[in-house]
């Protein structure tokens, strides 16, 4: 979601950079003290018409997600078909080869002897959904990210311990630098500070 | 307290985000007690190359090293296997089905005892492996494509287990890492020395506490706890399958699974209070793991140490009721025969001591849960040893009857198996946060609330 405003940033550099030259600016980040203020200040942000933003905390704040506009999650419905191709494959896979591929005759019982399948089918089932909850997660966050523009605030060290920060980008429509700033100091948040790219 | 009169405290009043984040990373990172931890790795690293040194003289030497024999072909191998896989279903038990269910309690020992269950696994994997006589042979028992067109018995409860175990084994450590990505960047962010920051930092893979990231990641958590809850009982059942599909007098019983998935949970739970009650004293964790906690569990053991009670009683309510003289015989055998005493000292240390767990001062006394969890462990490492033994020393015809007597190298392989989970244990509490710091400060900030 943050390449687009790479991009951007990108192009408005110069051909041929002179001696100095001004960073580019990812957007603006407010600190906040407790979980409840990021929440009322994620959702004032939203109100006053912010999309690209993103809260950071070091506990899952529940709800904060779907007030930023993220509503569902593709996790599960990814983890239901590794489930379901993971317990048909597996099922197809012993049918196949104890049926036909190497048949073998215990006691005249029928080769698609289907109970004693299903320890294995179920086993393969959870193996499969569970894989693929992994990788979904790892996927749809684009994990592993060794590095992010908001680590370039000294601060953001303490989004893993006991912070929580909101952070909105430049890439937003809306997004003015003073104003912008004005309105993240104006929610309550301990300091506001520039997030470098 | 509560109004059934047990200990109350979750988490101590007094705990903030930066503390507990301070107190859990501390440990792995600055390490409080690096002379203690250097004696005990030494002691159970000296175990470990034990256990190197047996499992190199069985590769050299083969399976005539250890008491097995015709009949008794499984001996201490399995009976080993069966009890390390049973101690490692604690850990899924209490992240899993416990956070469904809703109790936070499990907060401050998840992490420890998914740590255990990993350990427990690897122990459990090494000994049908080692069993096979032919180990390096291992992958014959996976559907692989082989130029001879041969496939595995998928009718065999052996290969069954092959499935169980393995993903057992995947789906807790996938379970386990999850849960640790966000820890691993609390402590990228609080270490100090270049060497650190770079290790923790790609464990943590880049995590930064985004929204969005956490959606999915609780997403992704809450669906591996809905997964690994029927794993976790039917890992059990499948090994118990190993025993009861078989026709041995013993073995051939409907009551195997229940009463397996019941032993596990009782003796993984008393290896996490073995393992727990000293670290809590040792590290001091005493206001994050609570009497509260060690009183549930010992609560989960009493209850659980009932189920495998009536396990045992209708074992023999059965052999009798069933009228068959095989059966009658073997119950028989079992109590009164060469290895009555084993049967005998099993009775006491599974279902006599643990009664001590009726009374609350038990439960809340942290040295008398310990003795008392130490008296369950090698009771359902007895339970396995009567269960394989006396069921195969003495089966249909006289003549195939014979006595099983392990050997030194038998003992030095459990032994030395104690000195593998151990070394990895010990690994993990010097290197990893051994409590979730991000579901410590949840409890906290639930507490802020109001909500605890």
């Amino acid at each position: 979601m943050n390449n687009s405003s790479v991009a951007n940033v990108a192009v408005a550099r110069p051909e041929h950079p002179v001696a100095y030259q001004e960073p580019a600016v990812y957007g603006l980040m407010a600190e906040f003290e407790e979980h409840e203020q990021l929440l009322s200040a994620a959702k004032r942000a939203y109100a006053e018409g912010y999309r690209r933003m993103d809260g950071f905390s070091p506990f899952p704040i529940d709800g904060l997600a779907e007030t930023l506009g993220h509503e569902t999650s593709l996790v599960p419905l990814i983890t239901l078909v590794g489930g379901m191709s993971g317990g048909l494959g597996a099922y197809f896979m012993q049918w196949y080869s104890m049926g036909h591929l190497y048949p073998l005759n215990v006691g005249g019982r029928p080769l698609n002897s289907w109970p004693n399948f299903i320890p294995v089918t179920f086993e393969l089932t959870i193996l499969i959904a569970a894989i693929s909850a992994l990788t979904a997660m790892l996927v749809l966050n684009r994990l592993p990210q060794p590095h992010h523009p908001v680590f370039n605030v000294p601060e953001f060290q303490r989004a893993s311990i006991d912070r929580f920060f909101l952070c909105i980008e430049v890439s937003d429509p809306k997004f003015e630098r003073d104003r912008t700033w004005k309105f993240l100091e104006s929610l309550g948040a301990c300091k506001v500070s520039e997030v470098l790219e | 307290m509560t109004t059934l009169g047990y200990p109350a405290v979750l988490i101590d009043e007094r705990e903030t985000y930066d503390r507990v984040s301070d107190q859990i990373g501390g440990i792995a990172l600055k390490h409080p007690h690096q002379k203690l931890w250097l004696a005990g790795f030494t002691i159970v690293f000296g175990m470990f190359i034990l256990f190197c040194v047996s499992v190199g003289w069985l590769l050299r030497r083969g399976v005539g090293i250890w008491g097995i024999n015709i009949p008794i072909a499984w001996g201490f191998a399995i009976v080993n296997f069966v009890w390390w896989i049973g101690i490692g279903h604690a850990g899924t038990f209490i992240s899993a089905i416990l956070l469904l269910l809703f109790q936070k309690w499990r907060t401050t020992i998840n992490r420890f005892t998914e740590a255990m269950t990993l350990f427990a696994v690897i122990c459990a994997g090494m000994f049908p492996l080692l069993h096979l006589g032919r180990p390096w042979t291992f992958y014959f028992l996976l559907p692989y494509p082989d130029t001879m067109a041969l496939w595995p018995q998928f009718r065999s409860p052996l290969v069954w287990d092959v499935f169980a175990v393995s993903t057992y084994f995947t789906v807790s450590l996938i379970f386990w890492y999850v849960g640790l990505m966000p820890d691993l960047a609390t402590l990228r962010d609080k270490a100090v020395t270049k060497w650190k920051r770079i290790s923790y930092g790609v464990g943590a893979l880049g995590w930064r506490g985004s929204a969005l990231h956490w959606q999915r990641h609780q997403s992704a958590y809450l669906l591996l706890a809905g997964l690994a809850t029927p794993l976790v009982l039917s890992v059990h059942s499948v090994v118990s399958f190993d025993f009861s599909v078989a026709q041995l007098p013993g073995w051939h019983s409907t009551i195997f699974p229940p009463y397996f998935v019941a032993g596990a949970i009782y003796s993984g739970f008393a290896m996490v209070l073995n393992l727990i009650i000293p670290i809590r004293r040792i590290y001091a964790l005493e206001n994050l793991i609570t009497v509260r906690t060690l009183n549930n569990m010992a609560n989960v053991m009493l209850a659980t140490g009932w189920m495998v009670a009536y396990g045992y009683i209708m074992e023999a309510f059965m052999a009798w009721y069933s009228g068959d003289v095989f059966e009658m015989a073997m119950m028989k055998n079992r109590a009164f025969g060469p290895y009555g005493w084993v049967f005998w000292a099993l009775m006491a240390l599974n279902c006599v001591i643990p009664q001590l767990l009726w009374s609350q001062k038990v439960r809340t006394n942290d040295i008398a849960l310990f003795l008392v969890a130490l008296s369950i462990n090698i009771g359902m490492w007895v339970e396995r040893f009567v269960i394989v033994v006396t069921s195969l020393h003495r089966d249909f015809v006289p003549s195939n009857w014979a006595m099983y007597f392990p050997t030194v190298w038998d003992w030095a392989t459990l032994l030395g198996s104690v000195g593998l989970f151990l070394t990895l244990q010990f690994l993990f509490i010097r290197y990893l946060p051994m409590i979730s710091i991000s579901e410590s400060r949840e409890l906290i900030a639930q507490r802020k609330e109001g909500r605890l």
